[in-house]
Order: C-alpha cells, then sequence, then structure tokens
C-alpha cells in the first residue's frame, strides 16, 4: 500500500472518551461495541478497579473502571456512563468511562512521546499523548488493563 | 462428458482415496458405505464402472457384485473388485459372482485408473 | 494440507474406531457370546487396517495385520476353533499390539519388536493347528516374513529375458459367453492388444446361429490376431488376465514352430472361415474408444436380454434389495458431525434457554397472569426449550463403551505384570455421558483398575488361604441414577488396611493420632494429597499419582468419589458424575444483594440457624450443631468478602453441604430463592478463574449468577483466607 501523506506514517482511527475532565483514546480496532452501563454482578475478592461481570449476549464480560484502573478516583456510575466493549487479545473487556466524545483520525507522526515525569501507570498505560484543536489527549494501551493472573502452581 | 464411478468400500480411508485418485484423474465419483448402500446408490445413480471391496459388513462384495448382475439394467456394468490378496479361490469367487476384473491392494492410484480403463467402453 | 495426509489421519481415526470393534469382539467370542457376524467384524477390522496400511507403505503395521488376519480367517472359516483361553488370550494380545503398532505409526515411537514377533509367532502357531490355506508355510513364524504386497497388475517380470526387438505373434480369442456375463467386452480387449503394438483383426462369425436359435447371451465370435509386438507373451496374456477361464485363448509365435495347437483351438480353428477383415487397429490412437470394433460385434451385439431374461433376473435383485433394506432398518444410519458445529449449537440453546426464562420472568413482571393465553404459550415454549436443550445435549452424549473397551486391555497387562489372574467383568457400557466427561474418565479409570488389581487383590497365595478362587475379579460399571452416571469398581480382594491406612495417615500428619474416625472416614483418608497405601511406590500404580490426584479429576468434572470396603471382602469405588459439562441443578441463593448458585449435589439439606445452636469458637469462627454433630458454619458473604461484618445466624439460611472429601459444612446466606438448571459459563473466557467460584450463569433476570465452589469454599474456610487457595480444578 502506498502512503500518500507527506510525512511518513499512517493514519488511524481512535474512539475519544472521558473520564472526569481528562480525555484518553484507544484504537477503534480494538472496540466492539458501545454500551449503557449495566448493575454488575461483583467478583469475589477483585481489586477495587474490576466492577464485576455482566452478560453480554450470553458470554461473561468483566467491567473495568478505567477510571479507578488508572489511578484517578473509582467512578459512581450512573445511567449516564457507558461501556466500551474491547477486544484484548483473545478476550472481551468492558471498559467503564464516564462519556464517548468523539472519533478522531490522526496519524502517527502526530502522535508525541509520553512525558517523562509520568508515573509507573502512566507508563503502563499511556502509550503517547495527541494534541487535539487544544485538547491534550492520552492514547492508551489495553494490554495490561485485567488484573494479572495470580501465579498458580502447575 | 466424463464417466462416473461408483465406489463401494466400509472404511473410510479408502473411500478417501479412492474418491482422490478417481477425482484426480477426471472422473465423477459417486460412493457406498456397503453393498446394501451399493445397491441403493445403484438405483439412483448411473456408474460406468463399479469399483467394490469385498469385505464389508451387510452385504459383501460377492452378494453386491450378484445384485447387480441380477439386475438386467446393469449387468454391463464392468465391476472391478478391490482384493488384498493375490489369493486365487478369491478371484474365482468374485469372477463367478460376476466382477469384470480386480485390483489388488495396496491401493496404487496409477493402477487403479489402467485397471479402469482397461475395462470401460 | 496435503489431500494425502488428510486422509492419513481419516486412517487413523478409523483405526481407532476399527481397534474398538475388534478388542470389543474378541472379548465377545471371549465370552461366547460372539455370532458369526461378529466374528467376521473382527476379521474385517483387521483387514481394514492391513488394506490402508498398505496403502500408506506402513509395512511393520501391515505384516503383524496380514499374520493377524490369516489366523482370523482360520477362525471364521470354522478351521480353528476359537478357544477361550488359548486362541482368544492369543488374539487379545494382538489387538494390544496391533493396537500399539496403530498408535507408533502415528505418533512415531518405540516398538517392542521382540513382543511382535512373539505374539506374530504365537498368532502364526494358533493357525498351524488348523492348517493354513495360503501362501504362508504352514506352522510357521517365517509367517511373518510373508509379504502381502503383490502388484496390481503384474507388469514386467524383471526374471524374463529381454523380448527381440519385435516379434510377430498369433493370438486366437474366443470368448465364452461368462466373458460377456462379467461385463467385459471383447472390443476392449482387443483395443488394449492393440496399444501392444502393429495389429491385423480377422473376426470369425461362423459360429452365429440362425437369428431363431441365437441364444442373446451367447458368445458366437471368435477373434485371430496378428500382433507385431516387442513385448513378452507374458504381457500379452495380461491382456486377458481378467478374462482368463472365461475364454478360449492361445497366444502363439508366428514364426515356424513345431508346436501343436491344442484339440479345441485345432477344433475351432478348422471352422475358421475367413469372412471378414477387421480394419487395420494399429493406427489407433492408443486412449480413444474403439470407434470401429470389428463389425460384426455391431451387428449382433451379445448383450441385450429380452423381457424374459430381464424380468427373471429382477427378481433376486429385488429380494436383494429387500434383505438390504431390512438390515438397513436394524442398523441405524448415523452421520459424522464436526463437533465445532455441536458446541455451536449447544451454546445457542443454552442462549435460548436464557432468552426464554428471561422473556418469562418478564412477563410476570409485567403482571401477566400465568393462566392467559401469554403464561400458557410461555409454559409451552419453556417445555419446548428444555426438550430442545435435552435432545442438543444428548448428541454429544457417547456410550462409555469405549473407554471400558480401553480397561480390559489394561487389566490384561495390569495382571501380567503383577503374575496375578484377574477377570475384568464390565456392566452397563452402553450408558451414554458427554463426550467430554467420557474422554477426561480414561485416566481416573486407569489408575483405579491399576489399583484394584496391584493393591486390591491378594497374590494366588493370598487368595487360595482366604479360600477365594485364584482368579481375581475386578468388576466395572457404569448405569444412570437420578440424573447422573454412576460408575462403580469394585474388586474381590483383601479390602482396605485400616489400621495400616490410619497408621500412615497419621505418620504423614494428615490425622491427629487420637482422631476418632469412622470406617468409612478412614477408607476416605486414601484420597488425601500426599496418601499411598504402597509402603514401595510400584511400577505399576506408582508413577506418583495418588488416589489424590483421581479424585481432583473427578471434582474437575464436577463428579464425586467416595470407597467402601470390607475387610477380606474387597472394595468399592464409587463415581458419580453429571451427565453434562453444559448444564448443572443449582440452588439459586441471595446473599447481600448478590445472587449466587450453590450446585444441587453437594447439598445435603438447608437449615433454620437459631442463635440457640450455633456457637462461636473465636473470632468469627462459628460451628453449627446438626443433630448430634457439630459442622463449620460458613458465612459465605463474608469469605467471599461481601460484607465486613459476620451476619447474625439467627437471620439467614443454613445449606448443609458435604465436599467430595465427605467432611461437612453449612453454609450461612441470606435466602433461598429455588432450584434451577442453569447454563454453564466460563468465567475464564473473558477473565480469569476466581478464588471460590467455580463458573458463572446467566439468571432469568438476565444478570450474570457465579456459581460456588463447594470444596474450595469448605477448604478455605479452614483459613479463612480466598487469597491462599492452592489452584483448583474448575468446571469448563
Amino acid at each position: 500500500m502506498i502512503d500518500l501523506k507527506t510525512n511518513g506514517g499512517h493514519d488511524r482511527e481512535l474512539i475519544s472518551f472521558r473520564i472526569g475532565s481528562q480525555e484518553f483514546c484507544v484504537d477503534i480496532m480494538t472496540v466492539r461495541e458501545i454500551r449503557g452501563w449495566t448493575q454488575t454482578t461483583v467478583l469475589p475478592r477483585s481489586p477495587t478497579y474490576v466492577r464485576g461481570v455482566v452478560n453480554l449476549r450470553g458470554a461473561v464480560l468483566p467491567i473495568v473502571d478505567l477510571s479507578a484502573r488508572l489511578g484517578f478516583a473509582s467512578a459512581d456510575p450512573t445511567a449516564r456512563h457507558v461501556i466500551i466493549v474491547a477486544q484484548i487479545g483473545h478476550q472481551q473487556v468492558g471498559l467503564l468511562v464516564d462519556a464517548v466524545s468523539d472519533i478522531i483520525t490522526v496519524n502517527d507522526a502526530e502522535v508525541q512521546p509520553t512525558p517523562d515525569i509520568a508515573s509507573e501507570l502512566v507508563k503502563t498505560f499511556v502509550q503517547g499523548i495527541l494534541a487535539v484543536e487544544g485538547r491534550m489527549i492520552s492514547l492508551i494501551s489495553l494490554e495490561h488493563v485485567l488484573p494479572p493472573e495470580q501465579q498458580e502452581a502447575a | 462428458m466424463s464417466m462416473t464411478i461408483l465406489t463401494v468400500d466400509d472404511s473410510r480411508t479408502m473411500r478417501d482415496m479412492l474418491r482422490l485418485a478417481l477425482v484426480q484423474a477426471g472422473y465423477e465419483v459417486v460412493q457406498a458405505e456397503d453393498g446394501v448402500h451399493g445397491l441403493e446408490v445403484l438405483a439412483t445413480s448411473n456408474p460406468d464402472v463399479i469399483v467394490t471391496d469385498i469385505n464389508m459388513p451387510r452385504m459383501d462384495g460377492f452378494g453386491f457384485i450378484e445384485g447387480v448382475r441380477a439386475d438386467a439394467k446393469h449387468r454391463a456394468i464392468p465391476i472391478l473388485v478391490l482384493t488384498t490378496e493375490s489369493d486365487a479361490e478369491k478371484k474365482n469367487r468374485a469372477r463367478q459372482a460376476g466382477a469384470t476384473g480386480w485390483i489388488v491392494k495396496p491401493f496404487d492410484p496409477v493402477k487403479l485408473v489402467e485397471a479402469i480403463r482397461r475395462v470401460a467402453a | 494440507m496435503d489431500p494425502m495426509e488428510a486422509i492419513k489421519i481419516t486412517f487413523f481415526q478409523e483405526c481407532e474406531e476399527q481397534l474398538a470393534e475388534l478388542e470389543g469382539g474378541l472379548l465377545a467370542m471371549e465370552a461366547g457370546e460372539a455370532d458369526s457376524e461378529v466374528v467376521n467384524a473382527v476379521f474385517r477390522a483387521v483387514h481394514s487396517i492391513k488394506g490402508g496400511a498398505g496403502a500408506f507403505g506402513l509395512d511393520d503395521l501391515v505384516r503383524f495385520s496380514h499374520v493377524f488376519e490369516t489366523a482370523l480367517d482360520e477362525v471364521r472359516t470354522g478351521r480353528l476353533a476359537p478357544d477361550p483361553n488359548t486362541v482368544l488370550k492369543v488374539m487379545l494380545r494382538a489387538a494390544d499390539v496391533l493396537a500399539d503398532l496403530v498408535r507408533a505409526a502415528r505418533d512415531g515411537g518405540v516398538i517392542d519388536e521382540a513382543r511382535v514377533q512373539q505374539i506374530a509367532a504365537e498368532l502364526a502357531g494358533c493357525g498351524a493347528g488348523g492348517g493354513h490355506h495360503d501362501e504362508t508355510p504352514a506352522g510357521a513364524e517365517p509367517a511373518i516374513e510373508f509379504t502381502p504386497l503383490a502388484f496390481a497388475m503384474p507388469v514386467l517380470e524383471p526374471e524374463l529375458p529381454p523380448a527381440p526387438a519385435t516379434h510377430e505373434w498369433i493370438i486366437r480369442f474366443q470368448p465364452k459367453s461368462e466373458l460377456y456375463a462379467n461385463a467385459n467386452e471383447a472390443a476392449l480387449l482387443l483395443r488394449e492388444l492393440s496399444q501392444l503394438g502393429a495389429m491385423t483383426v480377422e473376426l470369425d462369425s461362423s459360429m452365429l446361429p440362425q437369428l431363431d436359435a441365437l441364444d442373446p447371451e451367447g458368445a458366437y465370435l471368435s477373434w485371430t490376431i496378428t500382433l507385431t509386438t516387442e513385448r513378452t507373451e507374458t504381457e500379452i496374456r495380461e491382456v486377458f488376465e481378467f478374462v482368463d477361464g472365461d475364454c478360449e485363448l492361445s497366444v502363439e509365435s508366428a514364426e515356424p514352430q513345431v508346436v501343436a495347437p491344442t484339440p479345441d483351438v485345432f477344433d475351432v480353428m478348422a471352422l475358421i472361415q475367413k469372412v471378414q477383415a477387421a480394419p487395420e487397429m494399429a493406427a489407433a490412437p492408443p486412449l480413444a474408444p474403439p470407434a470401429s470394433p470389428p463389425a460384426a460385434t455391431a451387428v449382433v451385439a451379445p448383450r441385450p436380454s429380452p423381457p424374459a431374461a430381464a424380468a427373471a433376473a429382477a427378481a433376486p435383485a429385488e429380494a436383494a434389495n429387500g434383505q438390504g433394506r431390512a438390515d438397513a432398518a436394524a442398523a441405524a444410519p448415523t452421520i459424522r458431525v464436526d463437533l465445532e458445529r455441536v458446541d455451536r449449537l449447544i451454546d445457542l440453546v443454552g442462549e435460548l434457554v436464557i432468552n426464554q426464562a428471561m422473556l418469562s420472568q418478564r412477563v410476570m413482571e409485567a403482571g401477566i397472569a400465568g393462566a392467559s393465553a401469554i403464561g400458557m404459550g410461555l409454559d409451552e415454549l419453556e417445555q419446548l426449550s428444555r426438550e430442545i436443550q435435552d435432545s442438543v445435549m444428548a448428541i454429544r452424549a457417547q456410550p462409555v463403551k469405549s473407554v471400558f473397551q480401553r480397561m480390559s486391555r489394561l487389566a490384561r497387562e495390569v495382571a501380567a505384570m503383577t503374575g496375578k489372574q484377574v477377570r475384568l467383568v464390565t456392566d452397563g457400557e452402553g450408558t451414554e455421558v458427554d463426550k467430554t466427561v467420557i474422554e477426561r474418565l480414561a485416566d481416573p479409570l486407569t489408575h483405579m483398575i491399576r489399583n484394584a488389581i496391584d493393591h486390591g487383590l491378594e497374590d494366588a497365595a493370598g487368595r487360595l488361604a482366604a479360600g477365594k478362587p485364584v482368579e481375581g475379579t475386578v468388576r466395572l460399571s457404569a448405569g444412570h441414577r437420578s440424573g447422573r452416571i454412576v460408575i462403580e469398581i469394585s474388586d474381590d480382594g483383601a479390602g482396605i488396611n485400616r489400621t495400616k491406612v490410619r497408621e500412615i495417615a497419621v505418620e504423614r500428619g494428615l490425622v491427629s493420632p487420637d482422631a476418632v474416625l469412622s470406617d468409612d472416614e478412614t477408607d476416605n483418608l486414601i484420597f488425601l494429597p500426599g496418601f499411598s497405601t504402597a509402603s514401595v511406590v510400584s511400577d505399576i500404580s506408582g508413577r506418583g499419582v495418588g488416589m489424590d490426584v483421581v479424585k481432583r479429576s473427578i471434582q474437575s468434572l464436577g463428579g464425586r468419589i467416595s470407597i467402601s470396603s470390607r475387610p477380606g471382602k474387597g472394595s468399592i469405588f464409587v463415581m458419580s458424575l453429571p451427565l453434562t459439562l453444559a448444564v448443572l441443578d443449582g440452588m439459586v441463593v441471595s446473599l447481600n444483594e448478590q445472587t449466587l448458585v450453590v450446585p444441587l449435589t453437594a447439598i445435603v439439606e438447608t437449615l433454620q440457624p437459631k442463635s440457640s445452636n450455633v456457637y462461636g469458637m473465636g473470632g468469627d469462627a462459628r460451628v453449627i450443631a446438626v443433630r448430634d454433630a457439630y459442622v463449620p458454619l460458613i458465612d459465605v458473604g463474608l469469605l467471599l468478602g461481601y460484607r465486613t461484618d459476620a451476619m447474625p445466624a439467627g437471620e439467614g439460611v443454613a445449606l448443609l453441604i458435604e465436599s467430595d472429601g465427605g467432611g461437612r459444612a453449612a453454609l450461612l446466606v441470606d435466602a433461598i430463592q429455588g432450584q434451577r438448571q442453569v447454563v454453564i459459563k466460563s468465567l475464564e473466557a473473558n477473565y480469569r478463574h476466581v478464588p471460590g467460584i467455580a463458573a458463572a450463569t446467566i439468571l432469568g433476570d438476565g444478570r450474570v449468577a457465579l456459581i460456588l465452589d463447594i470444596d474450595s469454599i469448605v477448604a478455605v474456610s479452614r483459613t479463612g483466607d480466598l487469597a491462599t487457595e492452592p489452584k483448583l480444578a474448575m468446571v469448563s
């Protein structure tokens, strides 16, 4: 495929969403659907950012409170909150966010590296930052959104 | 128009091999799993040549050949018998039942096609 | 994939089926329950393995199956009596060897060549007694040297000297009516011959009778062919291989030779009138159909049958067909379906059941009466959904026969290794259960059968001393009981040595020295991790696998296992397993606004705790008095972290449960909602294993409910900490 852009990199589409006053985005290719918040079934002894599980057309879908996962305050979900159903590897995970704001098209070259001052949590999740119409949007990677599997004896 | 071959064998492996060899040689293939099934298939298809195994459940190859030959419509269809044995007794029984020729296993696609060519008009 | 590779996979699958058929048949023969159809099926099984093996060039397999087949043919034809104590013993071991050879051919791996040779020799020995009928020298180990790889159509015979450059042959060929009856064609034979070289053909139709005397199926024509070719006489005769005996044939060198024709041929020759010379055929392209077969055949085709003959011929065909249909009805037709498709269907039906339950609940919430048309329609829908679900589950169900059959081989092997005489009796092989359950039963059953023979049965001297027959009996049975499959393994051995079991358990710190244990509790100590009754880990039962592992695998299938034993009389293991891994009967309970499902099989009874029969044991630990016994009262909400403070016992309901180890506990919950069959959903698919939880399900309100893992709950209730829970086998 030939890239006609003069500045090299590939275009990609991102979905941006809001958590509190901050804006984040993920690659649209990982997003399966967007649903409203529904009451979850709480999983025992799970990290606080795991809100529990819901029924997604017969499959059991874990819901991760992205705010809590990224180190902000835990969300207090209402009917206005939304769940972004994302594909992470072979699993599907629901991400609880305040609202979906936009679909944006960016060129790879526009993604700036994460500033060095960032915390460990930010380093784990933030791949880079974007400046769009004067707003700062963090591009996040979902790879480590779920709690790590316990080390279990074989 | 390509010729149609009916194969009768209870072994899936043999059926698959027969099909592969015959299709590669450009024949149409219909298949049956034993003698009884073979006669049923024969009632709805019009093969140019029949290739049949001998040892089969429900109705063996001898019974099947006799069944084919007993029907006036089918007495002119060449029937080749698949046999593991070069056993003269088995060949004679097959021939008495009405077999046209035989193919000695192990299965060899070249020999199969050659034998069909020999008996097919 | 290379199509031949795909066929090879089919071949090995088919081999497994044939090996099962073989073993089943041989066992039936051993029990004297086999009719000739069973014997034929056994023969065919080996015959088919040989056939496929030949095609794939699996020579070891071909050689052994040939020897086996030869011996079976002796039995089939009645020349060898299938004596259960001699011939069938050898054949059963031969079936084991054959299975090994098949698997070695499939997976690679080493074959005990000496064992193969020995069994082959024994097989050959069996057959020799009855008199051999094939090319194999009688009474012979050489049987194994015999190579059945005959050439399909003998081509060049290498030992023949090369023919002179070209040679002229005179071939006289007079078909008999049998030739035509078998659908051979003189014209095709001539076509074949024409490919060997330049050829001229003369037709003799002088034998043709008057039309009124003509038998339409008679043979009246003969041909004299002059062939100039480099080929040998043998090659020329091969053209007529299929019609050998169905024609008069002479092949003579045209060069002057003093060879008197046989009288037959002479007579025929004497009658020849050269009516017509057939066209020169040498120029015909080799593969073209004979556009102009010898002219006369076009005039009088030898084959057409008059209606009378056709009618007469049709009768037996009809009979054969009728017979066929009767047989077809006897053996129910089957189709093969990809397991994936079945599983997809099962998933969909699971959805259907959930949706139907959700719909019912919504309708109820909407205040529509059950007796209304909608309500009754929903009832019917529910009924139908349940029936569809049962039917779909039944697709995955298979008889336990396949795994039971493997056990008889195992029993023979373990018997041989321990030097004990063992009879394995199986019962209820037709009992059906989910395919996955069957597959995962093989290992635990293997271990238990080994155990029963190795540890359960006494040696010959011990048995005689105990007044028992030298041959020990191990019984393996299956049956359905209240919606589950129950499998029992019993032996008539010495029973569990309780004194010794207790000693070992105390020695290993598994029970305290002053523990008061019932006989059953003592017996069940053998299921504890780290327990092994053999003071020396034997080659057979050893491999570092204990009964705890057996128990784990049964539990992972949602099953339970227990043992009971009578000193001097033997032991019996009883396993009960769910018929399917896709649904579960559960008790739906509420707990602090959460809904949970407790597997019904674990529940003994429900209790209404009163503060007067619940006693604090320090910290959060409490026990509840159940009649005369005290069992731990587990505050499930507290344990799972759903609440931080213990719930007053009097405010809830307790479920008395029994874990598979026989340990009892009472689970304290808020309330019981009712019993329900639920569709099991994996938590691991999108998340991971959650301690204390076996799986999830979706209830009628569309919400996810968690299914409690009883054994894990009971185990961790002792430590009070789910985080330290060891890895538990999960319901998949």
